[in-house]
Formats: C-alpha cells, sequence, structure tokens
C-alpha cells in the first residue's frame, strides 16, 4: 500500500495538466467535480496509509527515481507521522475547499484553469510536505510560491490583483533566498542534503555558530511562506484571489509550509538557542502586531488575513519554544477553523454580491443560518473558548511558554494580551456580520449558499469544535501519535498539575473579556464610528507598506530606471553599438577587394597558391 | 644529348604559366576556357614525362582521368557561357559584376 | 639526336600556338593556336611512349573539344576583332608578375623534387598500349574509373537543365524579362 504513496502527488498533477489542456472541453461543473476527486482520493489514501502510525509503525521511505544522487536529492519521499499529519490536513482541508469552490466559482470565465491551478497548489504542497531531503522540498516550496502567484492574481485584469500576485510572489522570493542560502550552507557542512543524514548527524558536525546561521537562513525562508515579520505584507493583499484560494492559501497549505518546515528542522534549531529564541519572539510579536491591525479592518477578508498572521505567530513562537507537537497542534486546528471562516466570509460576500465591507452588512443571520451558525463555532474556535479546538492548541502554547520561564515569560504576556484582541476582533467581525441593523446597500439580496457551499462549511464546524480534544492535557493523542517524529527532540512540556489549569482559566477570563468588551462596543444599538488616530493607522496597516515603499521599493526602481535608462542605454547599447559600428567600418575598407570582376579574384587564386609554393620551398630548403 | 624528363617539366611549367595568364588577362569567357585547358595539357605533360621516367603506367591513366574532368568542366562551362549569353549578348567576364562590393 | 630536334621543334610549336592563343584578338585564331599545342602535345606523349593518351589527345581534345569551342564561337558569334584595351587597373602587370613568378618557383619547385635514373618503379620499358593501359584502368583504378562515369552524367545532365531552364524562368537582375 506505502508503495502507492507517489499517487499522492501524481493525481493532483494529473488533474492540473489535465485541466489546463482538455478544461474548456471537460466544462463546468464537471472540471471541478473532477478537481475535487483528485484531491479525495489523495486523501483517502494518505487516510489509510496513516492507519498504521496509530499502532506505533515507523516510518517509511518511498524512493521513486534518482535525480541528484551526489547531493543526496532523489525523488523519494519521506511517511511519518508528521508528513501523514500535514498531508491529512493539506488533501482534507484542500478537498472541502475544492468543493466549496464548485459552487462560488459558478459562473466564471476560467471556471476550469481555477480548478487546474487549485491542483497544482494541492500537489506542489504535498512535495513539499513529502519531500525527505531539502532539494525536493526546495521544489515543492518554489512551486508552492508559484501557484500562490497564479491563484492570488487569478483574477488578473483587477490591476489590484496582478500587483497582489507580484507582491506575494516577490517577497515570497526574499524568504526562498533565505532558504536557499540555507540549503547550500547545509550541503557544505553535511556533503548531502538528505534529511535522514542531515538530522541524524547534525550534534556532531555542526557547531553552535554554524546551526545558528543556518537555521536563522531557514527561518527567513520560514517568515516569507509564514508571513511573520518582517515579510508578512504579501498576506493581506492575497485577498485579491477567489475566496477560496484565501482559504486554502491562509488555511491548508502555504502560510503552514514555513512552520512545517521549521518542526521538520527541529533537530538543527534544537542545537541553535539563540535562533530558536528569535523565532519564538518574532512568533509573538507577530502576533500581536497582526491581532492590533485586525482590529482595525472593515473588510471582512482583511480581518481574516491578519487574524490568519497573528495566529501564524502562535504557531511559530510555539515551535520556537521547542514545543513542536503544540505548533503541529495549533496549525492543524487554525487549518480547520481558519478554512471555516474564510469559507463562510466567501458564503457572506457570495450572498452579499461581492461586497466585502462588514459596515454594509449586519444582521445577515436570519438570512443566512447555516453560514452564521458554522462560523459561529469558527469565532468561538479561533477565540479559543472552552472546549472548542482553539482552546486546547492555543492554551498549550502558552502553557509551553510559561513553562519555560524566564524572558520567554514576557512572550506568555504578549500570548494572553493577544488572545484577548484576538477574542475581540472576532466578536466584532461576527456581530458586524451578522447582528445588528442592515446596513445594505440597494439591490442587496442576501441568501443561504448552495449545498456545495455549506456541506463543506458544516464538516469544518464539526472539526473545528472536536479536533482539539485529540490533544488535551489528559490524553496527549497527537503527541503519542508524532513521537516517532520527535522523539529524539527534547520538547518543552507544560508543566503538570494545576498549574495548566490555572494558565487556562487566565486565558479563558481574557477571552471573555475580549468578547464582552466587543459586545459592549458593537451590539447595542449604535456602532462607534471609528475613524482618525488609531483607526486610521490600523486599518492602513501602520503604513508599512508605504514605509517598505519607500525605503526599498522606491530605491529599488530608482536603481533599476537609471540601469535601465542610463547603464543599458549607454554602457550596454555602447559596447555593442561600437562593435558594430566598428565591424561596419572594417567591413567597408574591405570592400574595394570586391570588385566583382572574376578576373581580380583569379589573379589573387595565382598570387596566392605561388605565395603557398614559395613558403613551401622555403620550408623545404630550395634557396 | 637526350631529352630528359627536366626538358619536359620546363616545358610543362612555362606552358601553365602562360595559361594562367591566359585566365588572367582574357575577358573573352571562351578564350579564358581554352587558357584552362592550356593548363590542364601541361598537366598531362608532367604526368606522362614522370610516368615514363618511373616506368608506371599510372602517370597515363592520371592523364586520362584529367581528360575526362576536363571534358566534363568544358561541356558545363560552355553551357553556363551560353545560357550567360542568351542573358546579356556577351562573353564579357568583366560585364558580369554585380557581386561589386 | 633526332629525338632533341623532334623535342625542340614541337616545344616551339606548342610554345607558339599558347602565345597565339592568349594575344589573338579573333577567338578562332585562340582556338588555333591552342589546337596547334594540343597536337604538339600528343607528339610528345607519343615520345613518351604514351600511345593510346596520344590517340586519346588526337581525338578528344583536338578533335572533339576543340570542336565544341569553334561551335559555339561560332552559334553565340563572337567570332570578331573584340577590344583587347585593358580595362582593370594594373591586371597587365599583376598578370606578368605571377605568371613569370610561377613559372620559375614550379621549375624551382621540380629541381627540388624530380627524379632521374629511369625504371625506379615499376617496369622500365613501359609502352602505354591500349592493353596496359586497360589492365591498370579496370584492374587498380576501377572505382575511379566508375567515378568518372558519375561525373560525365552529372555533366551530361548539368549541361541539359542550363540549356532547359534558361533565363526564360528568371528574371534579370534588373528585372527585365529575360530574352
Amino acid at each position: 500500500m506505502i508503495d502507492y504513496l507517489w499517487l499522492l502527488i501524481a493525481l493532483p498533477l494529473l488533474g492540473a495538466l489535465t485541466l489546463i489542456l482538455f478544461g474548456k472541453r471537460i466544462g463546468e461543473p464537471a472540471s471541478g467535480w473532477l478537481a475535487s476527486a483528485l484531491v479525495v482520493i489523495p486523501f483517502l489514501i494518505a487516510a489509510t496509509l496513516t492507519v498504521p502510525f496509530i499502532a506505533g509503525a515507523e516510518p517509511e521511505t518511498v524512493y521513486l527515481f534518482s535525480w541528484i544522487p551526489v547531493v543526496g536529492a532523489n525523488a523519494s519521499l519521506l511517511w511519518d507521522p508528521l508528513s501523514a499529519l500535514m498531508t491529512l490536513v493539506v488533501t482534507g482541508v484542500g478537498a472541502l475547499i475544492h468543493i466549496y469552490s464548485v459552487g462560488y466559482m459558478h459562473g466564471d470565465e476560467r471556471y476550469s484553469l481555477f480548478f487546474a491551478y487549485m491542483n497544482l497548489f494541492i500537489a506542489s504542497m504535498l512535495t513539499l510536505v513529502l519531500a525527505d531531503n531539502f532539494a525536493l522540498m526546495f521544489v515543492g516550496w518554489e512551486l508552492v510560491g508559484l501557484s500562490s502567484y497564479l491563484l492570488i492574481s487569478f483574477w488578473f485584469v483587477k490591476p489590484s490583483a496582478a500587483a497582489a500576485g507580484k507582491k506575494a510572489f516577490i517577497v515570497n522570493r526574499i524568504g526562498d533566498w533565505g532558504f536557499l542560502i540555507a540549503l547550500m550552507m547545509i550541503f557544505a557542512a553535511f556533503g548531502t542534503l538528505d534529511f535522514g543524514i542531515v538530522f541524524a548527524e547534525a550534534h556532531s558536525v555542526l557547531s553552535v555558530g554554524l546551526a545558528t546561521a543556518i537555521t536563522l537562513m531557514l527561518f527567513l525562508g520560514a517568515t516569507g511562506k509564514s508571513a511573520q515579520l518582517p515579510l508578512y505584507m504579501w498576506l493581506p493583499d492575497a485577498m485579491e484571489g477567489p475566496t477560496p484560494v484565501s482559504a486554502l492559501i491562509h488555511a491548508a497549505t502555504m502560510v503552514t509550509a514555513g512552520v512545517y518546515m521549521i518542526a521538520r528542522t527541529a533537530a538543527l534549531f534544537e542545537l541553535a538557542p539563540i535562533s530558536l529564541a528569535v523565532v519564538a519572539t518574532v512568533g509573538a510579536l507577530t502576533a500581536l502586531f497582526a491581532a492590533t491591525i485586525a482590529v482595525g479592518q472593515r473588510d471582512i477578508k482583511r480581518v481574516l488575513a491578519y487574524s490568519t498572521i497573528s495566529q501564524l505567530g502562535y504557531m511559530v513562537m510555539a515551535v520556537g519554544l521547542t514545543a513542536f507537537t503544540a505548533g503541529i497542534f495549533h496549525l492543524t486546528t487554525h487549518a480547520f477553523f481558519k478554512a471555516l471562516l474564510f469559507l463562510g466570509a466567501g458564503s457572506v460576500i457570495h450572498a452579499m454580491s461581492n461586497e466585502q465591507d462588514m459596515w454594509k452588512m449586519g444582521g445577515l443571520r436570519k438570512y443566512m443560518p447555516i453560514t452564521f451558525a458554522t462560523m459561529a463555532i469558527g469565532w468561538l474556535a479561533i477565540s479559543g473558548l472552552f472546549p472548542l479546538s482553539g482552546f486546547w492548541s492555543k492554551d498549550e502554547i502558552l502553557a509551553a511558554a510559561f513553562a519555560k520561564g524566564g524572558f520567554f515569560t514576557i512572550l506568555w504576556v504578549i500570548g494572553v494580551v493577544t488572545a484577548m484582541i484576538t477574542a475581540f476582533y472576532m466578536t466584532r467581525l461576527i456581530i458586524l456580520t451578522f447582528f445588528g441593523d442592515k446596513r445594505w446597500d440597494e439591490g442587496a439580496h442576501p441568501h443561504e449558499s448552495p449545498f456545495t457551499m455549506t456541506i463543506p462549511l458544516i464538516i469544518l464546524a464539526v472539526f473545528s469544535a472536536v479536533a482539539g480534544l485529540w490533544n488535551t492535557p489528559v490524553r496527549l493523542g497527537l503527541e503519542h501519535f508524532l513521537e516517532p517524529t520527535f522523539g529524539s527532540i527534547h520538547q518543552v512540556h507544560p508543566a503538570g498539575g494545576l498549574t495548566v489549569w490555572a494558565l487556562a482559566l487566565i486565558s479563558l477570563a481574557v477571552i471573555v473579556i475580549g468578547i464582552l468588551v466587543a459586545y459592549g462596543r458593537y451590539g447595542r444599538g449604535d456602532l462607534p464610528t471609528e475613524e482618525g488616530g488609531y483607526w486610521a493607522a490600523a486599518l492602513n496597516g501602520y503604513g508599512v507598506d508605504d514605509f517598505y515603499g519607500r525605503v526599498i521599493v522606491a530605491p529599488g526602481k530608482a536603481i533599476a530606471t537609471w540601469t535601465a535608462m542610463v547603464f543599458d542605454t549607454k554602457v550596454v547599447d555602447g559596447i555593442v553599438n561600437g562593435l558594430a559600428f566598428g565591424v561596419r567600418a572594417f567591413g567597408s575598407s574591405m570592400r574595394v577587394l570586391q570588385t566583382g570582376w572574376v578576373r581580380s579574384y583569379g589573379a589573387a587564386i595565382v598570387a596566392g597558391s605561388l605565395g603557398v609554393i614559395l613558403w613551401l620551398l622555403l620550408q623545404g630548403g630550395a634557396f | 644529348m637526350t631529352v630528359t624528363l627536366g626538358w619536359y617539366m620546363v616545358l610543362a611549367a612555362v606552358l601553365f604559366s602562360m595559361g594562367a595568364g591566359g585566365v588572367l588577362i582574357r575577358r573573352n569567357a571562351l578564350v579564358m576556357f581554352m587558357s584552362v585547358e592550356l593548363m590542364l595539357n601541361s598537366v598531362n605533360l608532367t604526368f606522362i614525362a614522370a610516368g615514363n621516367e618511373l616506368g608506371l603506367v599510372e602517370g597515363q591513366v592520371a592523364a586520362l582521368f584529367i581528360m575526362v574532368v576536363a571534358a566534363a568542366e568544358v561541356t558545363i562551362g560552355l553551357a553556363i557561357l551560353v545560357a550567360v549569353f542568351r542573358r546579356r549578348a556577351t562573353a564579357n567576364v568583366d560585364v558580369l559584376s554585380e557581386l561589386k562590393g | 639526336m633526332i629525338e632533341v630536334i623532334v623535342f625542340v621543334v614541337f616545344a616551339l610549336v606548342a610554345l607558339a600556338g599558347a602565345v597565339v592563343m592568349i594575344t589573338a584578338k579573333n577567338p578562332v585564331y585562340s582556338a588555333m593556336g591552342l589546337l596547334a599545342t594540343m597536337f604538339a602535345m600528343a607528339i610528345f606523349y607519343v615520345m613518351l611512349d604514351a600511345h593510346f593518351v596520344a590517340a586519346v589527345q588526337i581525338i578528344v581534345y583536338a578533335g572533339a573539344v576543340m570542336t565544341l569551342f569553334l561551335f559555339v564561337i561560332m552559334m553565340i558569334g563572337v567570332d570578331k576583332q573584340e577590344d583587347t584595351a585593358e580595362t582593370i587597373p594594373f591586371q597587365r602587370g599583376i598578370t606578368f608578375v605571377v605568371a613569370l613568378g610561377l613559372a620559375v618557383v614550379i621549375i624551382l619547385a621540380g629541381r627540388q623534387a624530380w627524379v632521374t635514373g629511369s625504371g625506379m618503379f615499376g617496369t622500365p620499358d613501359l609502352v602505354g598500349t591500349i592493353e596496359t593501359v586497360a589492365d591498370s584502368l579496370f584492374g587498380n583504378w576501377t572505382l575511379a574509373f566508375l567515378s568518372t562515369v558519375f561525373l560525365l552524367t552529372i555533366a551530361a545532365v548539368g549541361t541539359v537543365a542550363l540549356a532547359l531552364f534558361g533565363p526564360t524562368a528568371v528574371r534579370d537582375v534588373d528585372g527585365e524579362e529575360g530574352t
């Protein structure tokens, strides 16, 4: 059965190729169903293959074919509990998003192409997740970047969508650069890129300094893909893509890549305490920073985008604390409730005829009961209310930070504050969307979405509610499940006994405070105006885009302009033109030889042969 | 005094040079062809003289082959000449200088 | 001694024919000069015991080829005085220098390489009868002989093609219709 592992990647890839070539002929909605089936089947295969791990089977490596053996990079796939869990999340949530898209993308001109790109995205992400060496992982890493570019700028006739696609691609390239540097250093140190060898020999080969350098570069790659400070700003703009794309990028696939990569290379990070501190701090700061921006957003999708960045900050903080299991756990639960929230938001936007401003919604719960009910579960889950999934995963991270103590206690405080802000802005979102007065524009006719869109919502809601029960302080199911992967890694564990429950109570308290404050502000009659000062700054993302624009983009453009307008025209063209001019001048001077008279040429031939004979005679010593 | 190989060789060299000179100074394509024939004939003479000196029949065989090549060259050359003449009504090669640079 | 006399006489005939050929203003005279040279060549071949080649020289060269030349001269009607004034600068001077130089270096080269002493290889008293030539031609040189067959066939085809697809099919450089 494990021999069929390659089908996980091959099937979505086949779907992508088929739909690119024959999509128009397959048409709507058959191409959507085909694409969905080609993600559902890998999910079923992955689920079947995961069963042995519950019984405690050993990880396996499936060798497909030789690729670049000299760097230890073959097309071979690693099937261990971590990659299995990631595969299940990617294909499971991905499949639901595919099915949702069948209804959501109804009537789009390039319906089948959309599904081709979605399938490509799944195939890329699975390549990244299943790779058993850094080189193959990098291939998946880059393909994810490509597919995200294609999907974010799917509606490329909108200039903003095209710009967002470019932005995501370029910002990710910066991270990719770091990843690539890290790969080179790893190859220089180990002479191979194979996971097994690198992780096994890491503690004997790497000095602390080298390990720090490598892991910091890896982390730079992770900040790009997982949208951490300072490379997060592509993610809010990625909202320009169709809503299922946002769900796919933010929940199941792309942004989890960075967290997954850090967890996968845990054996290297373990050796570099400084890197771990940097990772944890960046994660915590990102969580807080993005949460404060999310409060001020008026666009429903942008709120969710900043909340994604914030939640990713939690995950990165977790892996930085060496609580790898907690990070992966939060990744999994977040995949469920964030996909749910995005798809719910998509459902709302769909119903409101593409209106995204929350201030023009309100009172929708009567019109869209299923969407409301499922999104409410997502809201409570992301806020971290007991006993929904977010509670368990977020509190495990916070408990790990507290347990580590010292400097990391500050991170715990940041995490708790972020939790309160999260509860606040999510409550704000729900109240503005579903409660209160109708603030719709003329001509809006909200209606419940078709079953292809609501069924995924319901399934995701169920998982958002119960997924947390897998790994509770009472029963550490996920930790046990991931034992074969993280068994040799020294992880931080929350303090046992009453401490963990006391921490949970603190979290719950701040969450409830956050919800109540939001209810008090938005839930009773007139809405506050929210203009000027903090609100304008938060709505603008604190002007970070402008800052980057002035500090990085503008000088870059100036250099590029100078290169194009001055260097290229004067120096490069000058060399080429000068060369051409020289050749031309030489040719002109040689023209006189080309008399056109056969007899002149004949004279030259005879003179030439005369010269040759003379030379031969001289060589032969005739004189 | 007997006729040695050297006599023939000097004669052939002089005839060859005269043929080459003919090619270069005559403008009439027909006469140029004749000059080429003269060059070929002088070479034939060297082959046969040397073959006689060495007692090898190959000299004569080579002369025969040269004759065949010369015959082929003359037919093609004259055909080209006729074709040119039909177009330009001249056998003057200096007129055919379109490839002047 | 008689051999020397014959050689000198016919060498003078050959040189005179060559001079006439390259100097005559009328191409018909040039053809006659070349004819004289070729007859002289045939005499030399006989003196060198190459009887078959001498016969071929008379029949093919002096007979067929020269007849062909004369035929073409008559056909395209250039059998008249032509202007011999040189138009290309320095062409005569250059020709004189390189032709003379060529003769000198060939003789010099010959002095280096001429072999003396008859019959160093092969049969000393070789006589080029049809039999001996044919032995060699259809023995060692069969492949070369067959190659000449192809050469002549191609030449024949090429001649026919040049005659068939003449100027009627092609446009003049100046864009005028060919005649």
